[in-house]
């Protein structure tokens, strides 16, 4: 009897943590719920694109009946959350006034936010929820670079193409149709090698990182670091990560200088803790930009990081195109009308900009 | 400010005192962290004085810092210290309200043009309509606390989720920048005046809470409530809506920290501005030896808990400890004075430090 | 040690800082005796037994216990239960989430594995062997005060125990749970169970116990017989007085002559909350003490926090002073001069925290205002004031109220509601739980106070209490009024026929 007991206790023990999974499944599926909620969302930032005013009609009644278009590309468009930078922001507009109705497509959106919950994991539940959804075309931009294999396979499995856009993924290159990226490691080169033709007699740096492992902070890292090891008058006075953070790099910067230390190179790697970086400088009357003491670098070419370089306070800005969508909508031509993208992998055309050189149209054109 | 008034004249009792007072750990880890600088970096002490770009004398130098940067940290103590002693729990929405406070500011300071030439409206009506929206946010934790029964950290779980993006949406995800120099003032210094005008600024919040708390019957209410609800209401008070008054003046106080953080840059990055300042000002309140259970409470000590942790901060930062390690470095600082300053720990020592003075008698 | 002797201790002393606790204190329990140990508050009666129990190591002296040679040494609770001593404190200890089973077993059985079947049928036996009404599966939660208590005893039973503690085990029972647990003490002493008894209430002692130790000041007394030792003896030796304070009372009653000076200062008719009690009309006259009175749970309580507006009204019309006024909450009641100590006194009268002062100004400076606080100075001259009144025994007046014994936090409640100098004051069980000495001085001042003109509404437990302060009994019984005494039906067989019901 006790034994019997037992058994039945162990069964409805396993039982139990069956159930307990069901529930983490549960929970998992249903979460989507809630990542769909920004998708189903698009009527809030939807009032954004019309304030672009090259937006569309109605962007809302594509996001709501997108099985009312019958003949539209159906494409389902997993990005970060647009408030993450200006950045982001620039590049979820583009993507938001191309892909519309009245470019032939129906388009939804999900977004993955680290302030939120887990970005990663909530994309791919909103990648799940597309496949469902028999989407055409999967667009994403990835918030980590793993943990999608099993997701774009099912992807696949479904005939649904994907094109990666903005960021790279850790998967196997037959699962996905095309990748538009920025080419990071590039984009740090290219501004290392406008550093060195600055002709320094040292050179000093502070160096503000980004987020700690993220593919921009890699990549802008990199050619810097290598730099530095490379050449004897390339001497790294702080190295930092301000992740992102303007009121961070601020701190950093100031407690450089409150310590003493020489520096003539600040090397931000986005326009935020560039401006942090400058608040610190303008308190301690350090005079920076085009022929002054310090030499100001930031990336992203954000439009008043473009003004600061126009007006001589800043020396460099390295482009991070957020432009992606013309490079996809082409690509998404190509692979309808029967044909391959030529390159797997397409690398879009990054600037940087030089103080002294830059135009009040490169602002106006380049500025996000 | 709890405990001073009982000083006694004989030296073994001042001592005792000293011992008891709730300001005597955060004023112990403070010095403890000078002692360290001193032996380490002495230029840590030193303040130059000097001009800034726009030719405005300031003072310079890590302790500066310290009182500059801290300054949020201390004014977000303050509020937090009255919502952990009447509602037994803290807020953790602090960091997202204060993103919302900073959007709605510049919001009205740009009217919706990202880049304006000059302000659409005078500074003070921003930060008025930013106290407004945040004491209401405030309120609406309180409530939930209060009438509703949610757990504070759940129920203030709700806007630290939601409240980053309701300040994007504020400025339709954009990110205004303002140029005018008068906005950068309150970050910053202002022309004349050497020292920095957060500091200035906390030490208007402090002289007001001081105020309010000698000249109203605030800490009275709040203890009450925090130790004793039931009691506190049949004595004539009533408890929910105290506890809502104290997420009111938490709003407050974020409204003011928000127009600093924002000013500091004269812009707003949604997603980390003022990222994990929740937790630091619930550290501040424990560093301060408050019980986060709620009830007694040394505003005092909360606040030199704020600039403690600062101190830590700016120290790391000097010494160049990788900014992604400082969180750990953090937590094991915070894990040894919170240990000291837990009721049963002091309780020891005060024990072992009367065996001692009583073997001393006997010899 | 001699045969029959279960436990010995001997010279005793404690120190804590400033006090001497206990002072050379012998203590004998032999096998098969209820031993009342007495002693007012800060007798020494607490520390003495959290030494027997290792909550407190002791500077000086032995226990011995049966069984063992020599003295023994007790470091720590689980030391006093693994030598056979087990306590039931009056508040319950037990955890109210977790089954009657649960709760027999916590912290009992070895190892990780528990049979739970085995486990519940052990405790069904046990509780059946003892007679207590619960079941194992039951949540404690969900079983009265009094079977909680005797579940903490079967506990302690089961323990194999041979010394059984119990403190101030009756305090919150009515007579019937108390009858019962008697009968439980009594069956465990027949089976060689050495029963401390700590009580407040004389009448329990005399009603079980075999002996009494009595302690004042950290000192031994001496041990008596009960059959040697009278009532009045026995207080007065607690006391340390010869003078019979109690019969001393009993000489100042004045009966109120409602019809000469009835002004009426509280009218209520059909009052009615939301905790379950009948509309019920009730009056008070200026100088009058009255009184609820009825078995525990019959509404008493609830009728005074109706009239104080603790609990939700939903019904009824109040006067004041012959005008008609709304009480929904406490603070209504207070601006109207009505003051009222609650029942309850650590979950609704103290602020455990805060000092004797800020207790004592508490409603007065909520009555106040949020923006008037007192001046230190004002607010410690008032505390000095009443501490002076009501002889409140405490280090100082920043003291925290939680640190003092029962009878003085007691004492502040009463101050903070003396300070806001009410019409009408409600006292709802002020003497529960505390020392004898503090009673007497609570029923002197309700006298006084009504002599000077305030209206009293008194309640307790105790029915010589009552039938001492009050000049008139509203009778409850299932949360109804069911009679009102004044005068000559003011004893205790008439009370106690009224309470039992007419068809009895």
């Amino acid at each position: 009897m006790k034994k019997r007991l037992a058994v039945l206790l162990a069964g409805a023990m396993v039982m139990a943590t069956l159930a307990g999974c069901g529930n983490g499944g549960t929970a998992e599926t249903s979460a989507p719920a809630t990542t769909d909620a920004p998708a189903a969302e698009p009527e809030a930032p939807a009032a954004e694109p019309e304030a672009e005013a090259e937006a569309p009609a109605e962007p809302e009644a594509e996001a709501e009946a997108p099985a009312a278009g019958g003949d539209l590309i159906k494409v389902g468009i997993i990005n970060n959350d647009p408030s993450e930078s200006g950045y982001r922001t620039a590049n979820d507009a583009d993507l938001k006034a191309t892909f519309t109705e009245a470019n032939g497509y129906s388009a939804q959106f999900a977004y993955g936010n680290p302030a939120v919950g887990n970005a990663n994991e909530d994309q791919v539940k909103a990648a799940q929820q597309f496949i469902q959804d028999e989407v055409d075309y999967l667009l994403l931009s990835a918030a980590d670079t793993a943990g999608w294999d099993t997701v774009l396979q099912d992807a696949q499995d479904a005939g649904v193409q994907v094109i990666l856009f903005d960021r790279t993924i850790d998967a196997d290159e037959g699962l996905y149709a095309a990748s538009i990226v920025s080419d990071m490691d590039k984009e740090g080169q290219t501004a290392v090698d406008w550093l060195a033709t600055q002709g320094l007699e040292t050179y000093n740096i502070i160096h503000l990182q980004g987020q700690m492992g993220s593919a921009a902070q890699q990549g802008r890292t990199k050619a810097l670091d290598e730099k530095v090891a490379a050449e004897a008058n390339w001497n790294m006075v702080e190295q930092q990560t301000a992740s992102w953070n303007a009121e961070n790099a601020q701190q950093i910067v100031q407690s450089v200088i409150s310590s003493g230390k020489e520096f003539n190179v600040i090397y931000a790697e986005n326009d935020d803790m560039a401006k942090g970086a400058v608040a610190a400088l303008d308190a301690a009357n350090i005079s920076h930009g085009v022929g002054k003491d310090v030499i100001v670098m930031g990336f992203d070419c954000n439009k008043w990081a473009l003004e600061e370089l126009l007006a001589g306070n800043w020396n460099y800005d390295g482009q991070c195109n957020p432009f992606q969508s013309s490079y996809i909508s082409d690509v998404i031509k190509t692979l309808e009308s029967g044909g391959t993208p030529a390159e797997k992998v397409i690398i879009m055309e990054e600037k940087g900009f030089d103080a002294s050189t830059i135009t009040a149209e490169d602002v106006e054109k380049y500025g996000i | 400010m709890a405990n001073s008034e009982n000083v006694k004249t004989s030296s073994a009792g001042s001592w005792k005192n000293l011992l008891r007072n709730q300001c005597f750990i955060p004023i112990a880890a403070l010095l403890l962290l000078a002692v360290f600088n001193l032996i380490v970096d002495p230029t840590f002490f030193r303040i130059t004085f000097g001009y800034n770009s726009a030719g405005n004398p300031v003072l310079s130098g890590a302790i500066i810092d310290i009182i500059n940067n801290g300054s949020e940290l201390a004014i977000l103590a303050i509020g937090m210290t009255l919502v952990t002693a009447a509602s037994g729990g803290q807020d953790i929405s602090v960091g997202a309200a204060i993103a919302i406070a900073g959007s709605v500011i510049l919001r009205v300071l740009c009217g919706g043009n990202a880049r304006p030439e000059t302000l659409e409206a005078p500074i003070i009506v921003a930060f008025l309509v930013a106290c407004v929206v945040a004491m209401l946010f405030g309120a609406f934790n309180g409530v939930l606390v209060a009438y509703f029964k949610i757990q504070p950290m759940i129920a203030t779980l709700i806007l630290y989720t939601a409240g980053r993006s309701i300040a994007a949406w504020i400025n339709n995800n954009e990110l205004p920048v303002i140029s005018d120099p008068k906005f950068a003032y309150f970050g910053g210094f202002i022309p004349g005046i050497p020292i920095p005008t957060p500091f200035f600024i906390a030490v208007a919040c402090m002289i007001v809470v001081g105020l309010a708390l000698k000249f109203t019957n605030l800490r009275l209410y709040t203890q009450s409530v925090g130790i004793n609800q039931s009691s506190a209401r049949l004595n004539g008070l009533n408890p929910e809506l105290i506890k809502v008054m104290t997420f009111v003046i938490l709003g407050l106080c974020v409204a003011v920290a928000g127009l600093i953080k924002v000013s500091r840059v004269s812009s707003i990055n949604y997603s980390v501005i003022a990222k994990d300042i929740e937790m630091d000002a619930i550290l501040a309140v424990a560093l301060g030896g408050n019980a986060l259970s709620g009830g007694k409470f040394s505003m005092a000590a909360s606040i030199i808990g704020a600039f403690v942790i600062q101190c830590l901060t700016t120290t790391l930062y000097k010494y160049g400890v990788p900014a992604t390690a400082l969180p750990a470095y953090k937590a094991v600082v915070v894990i040894l004075l919170v240990i000291v300053s837990a009721p049963t720990v002091r309780e020891y020592f005060s024990t072992l430090v009367k065996k001692m003075k009583l073997k001393g008698e006997v010899a | 040690m001699e045969d029959n002797i279960v436990l010995k201790m001997r010279n005793i002393h404690k120190i804590f800082p400033g006090v001497r606790a206990l002072q050379g204190v012998d203590f004998t329990l032999r096998k098969g005796e209820i031993h009342a140990l007495m002693g007012e508050n800060g007798a020494g009666k607490s520390t003495l037994i959290k030494v027997l129990t290792g909550v407190y190591g002791k500077e000086e002296g032995d226990i011995f216990l049966d069984g063992t040679e020599g003295p023994v040494a007790i470091h720590s609770p689980q030391d006093a239960q693994n030598m056979g001593i087990s306590t039931v404190y009056q508040e319950i200890t037990l955890c109210p989430n977790l089954t009657v089973a649960e709760n027999m077993f916590i912290g009992r059985t070895k190892g990780t594995v528990q049979n739970w079947k085995k486990m519940n049928a052990d405790t069904d036996r046990i509780l059946q062997s003892l007679e207590v009404p619960a079941r194992a599966a039951q949540q404690l939660g969900t079983c009265s005060l009094a079977v909680q208590q005797m579940i903490a005893i079967a506990r302690a039973v089961d323990m194999e125990c041979k010394v059984l503690i119990l403190d101030e085990p009756t305090s919150s029972l009515d007579e019937q749970e108390v009858e019962k647990l008697f009968k439980l003490m009594r069956d465990l002493r027949a089976k060689g169970v050495g029963i401390i008894f700590v009580t407040h209430f004389l009448e329990q002692v005399y009603e079980v116990c075999d002996r009494i130790t009595v302690m004042r000041d950290g000192k031994l007394v001496g041990e008596y017989e009960i059959e040697n030792l009278p009532r009045v003896q026995l207080v007065s030796k607690m006391l340390g007085k010869e003078v019979d304070d109690l019969s001393d009372i009993k000489g100042e009653v004045k009966t109120f002559d409602a019809g000469k000076d009835a002004v009426p200062v509280l009218e209520a008719e059909g009052l009615v909350s939301n905790a379950g009690i009948k509309p019920f009309d009730f009056h008070i006259n200026k100088g009058e003490v009255n009184g609820f009175t009825g078995l525990l749970g019959s509404g008493r309580s609830e009728c005074v926090r109706a009239i104080f507006g603790a609990d939700r009204v939903t019904g009824g019309k109040v006067k004041m002073k012959g005008k008609d006024v709304k009480i929904a909450k406490p603070l209504d009641a207070m601006k109207n001069g009505i003051a009222y100590l609650p029942e309850d006194r650590k979950v609704d009268g103290i602020v455990g925290d805060l000092s004797v002062r800020d207790n004592i100004i508490l409603a007065q400076q909520v009555l106040k205002g949020f923006f008037k606080p007192f001046s230190k100075a004002e607010a410690n001259k008032v505390a000095d004031e009443y501490i002076k009144l009501l002889n409140i025994k405490t280090a100082s007046k920043d003291t925290p109220i939680k640190s003092l014994s029962g009878g003085n936090q007691q004492k502040v409640i009463v101050a903070r509601w003396l300070f806001t100098h009410p019409e009408y004051l409600i006292l709802d069980e002020p003497t529960r739980g505390i020392d004898v000495g503090t009673k007497v001085d609570i029923q002197k001042l309700v006298l006084k106070l009504a002599s000077e003109g305030m209206s009293v509404t008194f309640i307790s437990s105790e029915l010589d209490e009552m039938i001492r302060t009050c000049s008139r009994l509203i009778v409850m019984r299932d949360r109804k009024a069911v009679g009102e005494l004044t005068g000559d039906e003011l004893n205790q067989s008439t009370i106690m026929n009224t309470i039992a019901g007419g068809d009895k």
